[in-house]
């Protein structure tokens, strides 16, 4: 199908307004200066400014992006090398379980997450008396678990596309496996774990269910500030918030996308001066 | 080159000769536009009942649009196409009486080699138990009888190939376009299904189309060829007519070798055509006239296996078409050796020589001074 | 990678001494190596080892302690509940004994109590519908990019997935303002005289089918556009060229390669819907009852950790078939990519 016309062309413009419209309304309201969020009333940014006053909403918001910087880190970490050892190690012993515990969490309902690792935290402390009680570093533990099965899945896709005789290669040339992953494996999937960090930071970012059941008193992350205001209803403040969050995101994905739409270009002419030189 | 053309049944008339015949394909003034580009610019063919006709070109010559407005997946942007008498123009492929067989074979993979082939049966309807017969059947033509149950992804390069004519041939079409058909084999397997193919053809008595890049595969298995360049029809002819009588210097080019000698018409008569050629650094003495008038500028085609290398000068001549030159380069090959030869004019000549000898015992080597001569025959006069 | 990993270190520490160190560091270091190496914990095994050993403690352990504590007793405790293992001095023959006490009345309780057997079903019923409307909506629109001019696919996969950048709450918070009274969608309809403003779907199960698919429309449409974008067309004119009429050649060509794609996304969707808290809470009724929401209530507001864990248990027993379909496709996914 060339161009967007017909059935197909009209189920994907209502896909499309189905997955904007909203966003797009939630933003619009953020400007309306009546406090019943769906009546407007003139326009106005006095939410923004207190917006901008809600310390508990600041703390929430830095403990999160500082929770999610970390977690996402280790998440690269450990799941690049379980994406390295799913995709190069051929079978190994318990190959299968380790296959498992990373596809698992990919689906796995929050809720069960969140209450088994609370369980699991419990009984350490009363076993061997760490972690002592539950805050940040519960939460980033968390949050690293179900992140790193998600950073292994892409590092692991991105291996396998990728050609191995470039690794044998290198080894055929000298290099010992150690120095084979850093200067040739580590550049060549890099695209996939920077894009790892980002859904593990953007995950971590966003979990309201496993961080609720896993911290403790004075670490609320900005999910759960967002969760208890918006059970009462809605609020002209978190349609402030949200177009705050939707335009970092917009204007993060929209850089991200011309960097790479350049780089893309100049190999593209790089090519060609390289075709039309030979 | 190897010209290995399947020795034809001679009883097999050559309809296109016969005024009478009436076309079983008929493409009338086709041109097909991408936008701008014009892939297919006024083409008109005629192709007989029971031909094996090639569309040979380079890429981008229009060859495989054509085919597949044949087969129905292109809409001619002018034009009309007409198969057995029936203008097909408009008719979208699953109505046509054609089948084709993809350069990529485009095998289901979700199917079983057997469902693969029965899958145009079952399309029309047909009795299972008839399906069972035919599938059978064919499969075992192609030999492939033993691997009915396997998957396309567990077959080799060959047998796919062979599933997708099965496939394209089960239903007994009335014409049946192949797209670059031996494309994807090696260079053995690709001999060997040559043959195969032409067999295959001559047994069902099916009009076959292929199009090809290959002018050896072109050359061995069809009965006509229409030689295709930036959308237009070049030259159509038997094999031997485009081989031997190249209508323009891009056929002659694009098949086969060939050494080209500029040079201006000094005499015509009816009966020979005389040309002088610095280049070649003699005469050309060609044994039938050309309506050319003295002094145009033209160019003489040679075939490499058509010049004789010798040390001594030869006998007859008298210093047409005979030059002097230094042997540069020889590649042997086996049942043949090539040579590149320097004329003293500057002008490198390639030739094919059979090695009716030993390697150890031949009379040239490199930097020798020899001869080149050739017949009157030999040459072909290309306007320019 | 060579089945030694990072041997050659081992071997050139053991080979002769770095100068400046002395003999007995590096012969303790060449030793810690080589039992290293006689363990498979080193080079190649640390590799496995690392991520393995967090996703056993944090991930695997914890179901088993979810399951130990679905067979203990509530008690007002901290922690809350009974520890089913205990270590007993029986005085009278002066001996420890082990005791195990394993309370099933939990599990009774699930399997009586009509709230949960009803809520599990009610979750399922929720889960399997919003898995076919997003089905409904994305085959179409993966088709169509599928389909798209090669430059367009890739953006028009971006405007698929960027609303899955932005916060998961928000995007559910966005619907209360259209689906509440006097929202968006009551006001249109109101001015066309189809409904009084007073009108709501909010709190209704319709709006948690709209929030669940809306959610996780991106989770449906990627391995379906995987499935279709790597879809020969030339499949399609095979099956024209062979008498099938376009819907035909969907039906038996297109449908049937793309089942990995329908059956991966389906399962991305409907698994971790059927655990759904924070969809049902917000958008839906009162008497919206899914099982994550009952879980929730349990170990928040009842504070009893044993019935939340034989929830959570049960809910997995339900979950195992799928999770592991699940998995099946994932790794022949994995395969085919890498034969290819």
């Amino acid at each position: 199908m060339k161009r967007f016309g017909g059935p197909l062309g009209w189920a994907l413009w209502f896909g499309y307004a189905f997955l904007y419209v909203p966003i797009f309304l939630l933003m619009l309201y953020s400007f309306n200066e009546n406090r019943l969020v769906t009546v407007w009333s003139g326009f106005s940014t006095k939410w923004y400014g207190e917006l901008l006053e809600n310390t508990q909403l600041l703390d929430a918001a830095y403990l999160s992006l500082k929770v999610a910087a970390i977690s996402a880190s280790f998440a690269v970490v450990l799941g690049t090398l379980a994406g390295l050892a799913l995709a190069r190690f051929g079978r190994f012993r318990g190959r299968m379980l380790f296959g498992g515990m990373i596809t698992a969490p990919l689906v796995m309902p929050e809720v069960i997450t969140g209450l088994s690792l609370l369980l699991l935290f419990v009984a350490l402390e009363g076993l061997v008396g760490w972690p002592d009680g539950r805050g940040v570093t519960t939460i980033t533990i968390a949050h690293t678990t179900f992140a790193m099965a998600y950073v292994a899945v892409i590092v692991q896709s991105r291996l396998s596309s990728m050609d191995d005789s470039l690794e044998e290669a290198a080894m055929d040339l000298g290099a010992r496996p150690a120095k084979v992953f850093f200067v040739i494996t580590l550049p060549i999937i890099s695209p996939a774990i920077v894009s790892g960090w980002l859904l593990a930071f953007t995950l971590s970012l966003d979990d309201l269910v496993i961080a609720s059941f896993v911290s403790g008193p004075g670490s609320t992350t900005l999910p759960m500030v967002i969760f208890s205001s918006v059970r009462l209803g809605v609020s002209p403040q978190i349609n402030a918030l949200a177009t705050v969050i939707v335009l970092l995101v917009a204007t993060g994905i929209f850089v991200a996308t011309l960097v790479l739409a350049r780089q893309e270009r100049q190999r593209k002419r790089d090519e060609q001066m390289a075709l039309q030189g030979g | 080159m190897a010209t290995a053309q399947v020795i034809r049944n001679p009883a097999r008339l050559e309809p296109w000769q016969d005024p009478k015949a009436v076309p079983y394909v008929r493409i009338e003034k086709v041109t097909k536009r991408f936008g701008d580009f014009v892939a297919v610019d006024d083409v008109s063919l005629s192709i007989y009942r029971n031909e094996f006709f090639a569309l040979l070109g380079g890429s981008g010559s229009g060859k495989t649009t054509l085919l597949r407005m044949l087969a129905g997946f292109e809409r001619p942007s002018e034009g009309r196409i007409f198969i057995d008498g029936v203008d097909m123009t408009e008719v979208p492929p699953y109505e046509r009486p054609v089948n084709m067989m993809f350069q990529s074979y485009a095998l289901f993979p979700h199917m079983s080699v057997e469902q693969n082939v029965a899958f145009g049966l079952k399309q029309d309807r047909m009795p299972a138990a008839q399906i069972r017969d035919r599938v059978a059947e064919m499969l075992a033509l192609v030999q492939l009888d033993r691997f009915a149950k396997r998957r396309p992804h567990q077959l080799s390069g060959g047998q796919r190939q062979r599933v997708a004519l099965a496939r394209a041939l089960v239903k007994r079409p009335k014409l049946l376009l192949l797209d670059e058909p031996l494309g994807a084999l090696d260079k053995r397997l690709r001999e060997k299904t040559q043959f195969e193919l032409v067999n295959l053809q001559e047994k069902l008595g099916i009009t076959f189309i292929v199009v090809t890049h290959d002018q050896e595969e072109a050359m061995t298995m069809s009965s006509r060829i229409a030689v295709m360049n930036q959308g237009y029809i070049v030259q159509t002819g038997t094999p031997t007519e485009v081989y031997e009588y190249p209508g323009s210097r891009f056929v002659a080019e694009f098949i086969g070798d060939v050494n080209m000698f500029e040079g201006r018409v000094v005499e015509d008569e009816p009966d020979h055509v005389l040309i002088r050629s610095d280049e070649a650094g003699c005469d050309l003495y060609i044994n039938h006239g050309v309506p050319m008038p003295i002094g145009t500028q033209v160019s003489v085609a040679v075939r490499p296996e058509k010049v004789l290398l010798s040390k001594d000068p030869p006998p007859d001549g008298g210093g047409r078409n005979a030059t002097r030159g230094i042997v540069r380069e020889i590649a042997y090959l086996g049942d043949a050796s090539i040579y590149i030869i320097q004329l003293h004019t500057g002008k490198t000549v390639r030739v094919t020589a059979p090695n009716v000898t030993r390697r150890v015992d031949m009379p040239l080597t490199w930097d020798d001074e020899v001869h080149l001569s050739w017949r009157p025959f030999a040459g072909v006069v290309l306007a320019q | 990678m060579s089945r030694n990993g990072f041997l050659p270190l081992g071997d050139r520490m053991s080979g002769g001494n770095p100068p400046g160190v002395p003999a007995f560091l590096s012969t303790a270091a060449a030793a810690v190596v080589a039992l290293l190496r006689r363990v498979g914990l080193w080079g190649r095994g640390l590799v496995i080892a690392a991520p393995y050993l967090w996703l056993f403690l944090f991930f695997l352990v914890p179901f088993l302690i979810v399951f130990r504590i679905s067979f203990s007793d509530a008690v007002i405790a901290q922690p809350p509940y009974s520890d089913i293992v205990q270590l007993l001095e029986d005085t009278d023959l002066e001996q420890w004994k082990l005791q195990i006490t394993l309370n099933l009345s939990t599990y009774l309780r699930l399997l009586t109590d009509d709230l949960y057997i009803y809520a599990y079903l009610s979750s399922l019923k929720m889960a399997a519908v919003s898995t076919l409307l997003c089905l409904l909506l994305g085959y179409p629109m993966a088709y169509a990019i599928a389909r798209a001019k090669p430059s367009m696919r890739g953006p028009l996969m971006m405007l698929i997935i960027l609303p899955f950048w932005t916060s998961f709450l928000i995007r559910v918070y966005a619907w209360i303002g259209i689906l509440k009274a006097n929202g968006v969608l009551a006001n249109m309809l109101g001015a066309v005289g189809l409904v009084d403003s007073n009108w709501e779907l909010l709190y209704s199960d319709v709006a948690v089918y709209i929030g669940i698919t809306y959610s996780y429309l991106p989770f449906m449409i990627l391995p379906l556009y995987a499935t279709l974008e790597k879809l020969d067309p030339v499949l399609l004119e095979a099956a024209a060229d062979l008498g099938c009429k376009p819907w035909e050649a969907f039906l038996k060509v297109t449908l049937p390669l793309s089942l990995p794609g329908i059956v991966a996304g389906s399962l991305l969707v409907f698994i971790p819907a059927v655990g759904e808290f924070v969809i049902p809470e917000l958008l839906g009724g009162p008497d919206t009852l899914m099982i994550g929401r009952v879980l929730w209530n349990e170990f928040f507001s009842n504070r009893d950790w044993p019935v939340a864990s034989a929830v959570a248990i049960a809910l997995l027993l339900f979950l195992v078939v799928p999770i592991m379909v699940f998995q099946y496709v994932q790794a022949r996914q994995q395969d085919g990519e890498e034969r290819r």
